[in-house]
């Protein structure tokens, strides 16, 4: 156990991560546009892509959480739409903090109906996100009439403040973003309910074999996702200060880009938050950089879904390589 | 007449007896794993437990360990009854399983793997406030049972999925033995083995007997059986079809009770061991 060697070995460890192949792309994204265009490489330009990462990053947060356990999440950006609407409808009866913790509730709440139907009923989460994503949305829309609710600024909009350091505006949602990802990456890698999503998403049969309560795990992780999908509700508020029952509709399949961009595979036990972080934010960088370079915005998709498709064939090949 | 009143030298739950099986059945479907079978397993012996396949010799282990839930059939262990509803009970209880499968996680690492639902948190705050694990202890005391067992991996941190099928089997192997405080149980923990980790793991089966565990030994070779075991219970078609002496019998008429070529009840009982026979 000598400390050179365990350096070495972390050393090693990284650069086969998934993450190093998601970084080294986003590195070269970003020379690349800085040095092709000249509006890109400025603290503006880089505070407002780190503004405009902050919801789907936070959404693909909980949706690699439930990614990991080989689930998928179609109706985060439904269950974070809901949270901006039942917070909205209180603050304008004047309860903000009421609002919030029940936007909060009925995150987690919703989470907790897809984590009890996938880990109970052992009902495929693909289906049954896909039933939620339809019912939720409908609620949020019945709720406030298809009408968009306002936000008083205040305690509901502090998440678009921010202060500046070095040029660069940071955003307080840009703050908890990023101590969110640090907070997952903890969780999920050195605590034992991370040890024990990674297990229950590659080997289920063997979590269980080793004692691990399957279920359990699996309802914690979506009831923790729409934890944090509500904590995505707020970050949404203070980007845009509406609460819109027909926003966000793409952020599920968005989110999801980011994830699986990010280096964790759709077939559950490999990745985590920080590859996701990347994934966020080499999307928003392509996006971004596209733009500066006065490319139409459709090939940025095409760019952005050929990634996708590179990403899971990535995944394939490792996997591969590996059996 | 009972198998107590048969063989009064192993009657059914005494000290002797440890784990104590009776009147196990398990379906799926038309498909009949498990017939009435009985087992017993007695302090400070291995007992090998052959058949062919299909016979139900991971059926009725995993009926024993909570792995499966039978549809009938009483388990004892040390003379109480138990009910183990999942396997968590089981090894809760002492009785460690190396099942056929496996059952590791191939994108976790071999420490991760060996601690695999019973983690070790570190001490203080970071591990009672954050829950934080103890990463360097575990991978430690893991790299101790590999070495214990004389298995060599480049690193401990090694993801279980770059092992090889042997490797792989060694780790599930120290796992169980290091766990272990009543039983082991292993279902074919040699079937993907080399000559030398064959050896080492049949070295380790006598060195947790010596330990004053019994083992419980699936298996398919016939000159690793007898090799180690102090019983033989030969499973036939979903039962116990006789227990037999190793010391006594020949490889030869194991076979022939296995196959069906010879009737349990046709056997010498000279040749017999215990109950069931
Ligand atoms: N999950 C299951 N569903 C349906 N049938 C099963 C299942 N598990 C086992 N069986 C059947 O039960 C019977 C006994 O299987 P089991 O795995 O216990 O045999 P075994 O003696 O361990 O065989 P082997 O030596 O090949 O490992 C077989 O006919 C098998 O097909
Ligand atoms: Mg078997």
């Amino acid at each position: 156990m000598t400390d050179p060697k365990g350096s070495v070995d972390r050393l090693r460890g990284f650069l086969t991560t998934q993450v190093a192949g998601p970084l080294a792309a986003l590195l070269v994204a970003i020379v690349v546009f800085s040095a092709t265009t000249d509006t890109f490489l400025n603290p503006a330009n880089f505070s407002l892509m780190l503004q405009q990462s902050v919801v789907i990053g936070t959404l693909a947060i909980g949706q690699t959480l439930i990614i990991l356990t080989a689930g998928i999440d179609l109706a985060n950006g439904a269950i974070m739409v809901l949270g901006t609407i039942v917070i909205a409808q209180f603050a304008l009866d004047g309860n903000i903090v009421l609002g919030l913790m029940l936007g909060m509730l009925a995150c987690a709440a919703a989470g907790a109906l897809n984590g009890m139907i996938v880990a109970k009923w052992k009902l495929p989460p693909f289906i049954v996100t896909l039933g939620t994503l339809t019912v939720l949305t409908a609620t949020a829309r019945l709720m406030t009439d298809s009408q968009s609710l306002p936000v008083e600024r205040g305690l509901l909009t502090v998440m678009g403040q921010g202060f500046s350091v070095a040029g660069f505006t940071v955003s307080w949602g840009v703050v908890t973003w990023l101590a969110l990802t640090a907070g997952f990456a903890y969780a999920l890698g050195r605590t034992a309910w991370g040890t024990h999503v990674y297990a229950v998403g590659d080997s289920p049969n063997a979590a269980k074999l080793n004692g691990i309560k399957v279920d359990r795990v699996l309802f914690s992780v979506y009831v923790v996702a729409g934890l944090v999908y509500a904590v995505g509700a707020w970050l949404a508020m203070g980007r845009t200060p509406i609460a819109d029952p027909s926003a966000y509709q793409t952020a599920n399949l968005d989110s999801i880009t980011a994830v699986v961009i990010g280096g964790t595979s759709l077939f559950g036990g490999r990745g985590g938050v920080v590859g996701t972080l990347i994934g966020t934010l080499i999307v928003v960088v392509l996006q971004n950089g596209l733009t500066q370079a006065g490319i139409n915005s459709l090939y940025q998709q095409i760019a952005t879904g050929a990634l996708v498709v590179v990403a899971v064939l990535v995944d394939q090949i490792i996997r591969r390589k590996d059996r | 007449m009972t198998d107590a009143a048969v063989h009064p030298s192993v009657p059914e739950t005494t000290d002797e007896v440890v784990l104590y099986a009776k009147g196990l059945k398990k379906k799926y479907g038309h498909v009949t794993a498990i017939a009435d079978a009985d087992f017993q397993l007695c302090a400070n012996e291995v007992l090998a437990v052959i058949g062919d396949n299909g016979a139900g010799k991971s059926s009725l282990i995993k009926a024993i360990t909570g792995a499966l839930a039978p549809d009938e059939g009483t388990v004892f262990l040390k003379g109480q009854r138990v009910h183990f509803k999942n396997p968590l009970d089981a090894r809760l209880a002492g009785i460690e399983t190396v099942y056929q499968e496996l059952a590791v996680c191939p994108e976790l690492d071999i420490a991760a793997n060996m601690f695999l639902g019973r983690e070790r948190r570190r001490p203080g705050w970071r591990g009672g406030l954050l829950r934080g694990l103890d990463k360097a202890a575990m991978r430690k005391e893991a790299a101790d049972h590999m070495e214990e067992l004389g298995i060599r991996v480049q690193s401990i941190t090694q993801r279980v999925e770059t092992l090889s099928g042997g490797q792989r089997q060694a780790v599930a192997v120290a796992r169980a033995a290091a766990w272990a405080t009543n039983v082991v149980i292993m279902d074919e923990p040699t079937a993907a083995l080399g000559v030398r980790e064959t050896g080492q793991v049949l070295d380790l089966i006598l060195r947790v007997k010596a330990r004053g565990l019994p083992v419980v030994l699936i298996s398919h070779s016939m000159p690793e059986v007898f090799q180690v075991a102090d019983r033989i219970h030969i499973h036939r078609l979903g039962r116990r079809e006789a227990v037999v002496d190793p010391a006594m019998a020949s490889m030869r008429d194991v076979v022939a009770v296995m196959t069906g070529a010879l009737a349990g009840s046709e056997l010498p009982s000279a040749l017999k061991a215990g109950p069931g026979s």
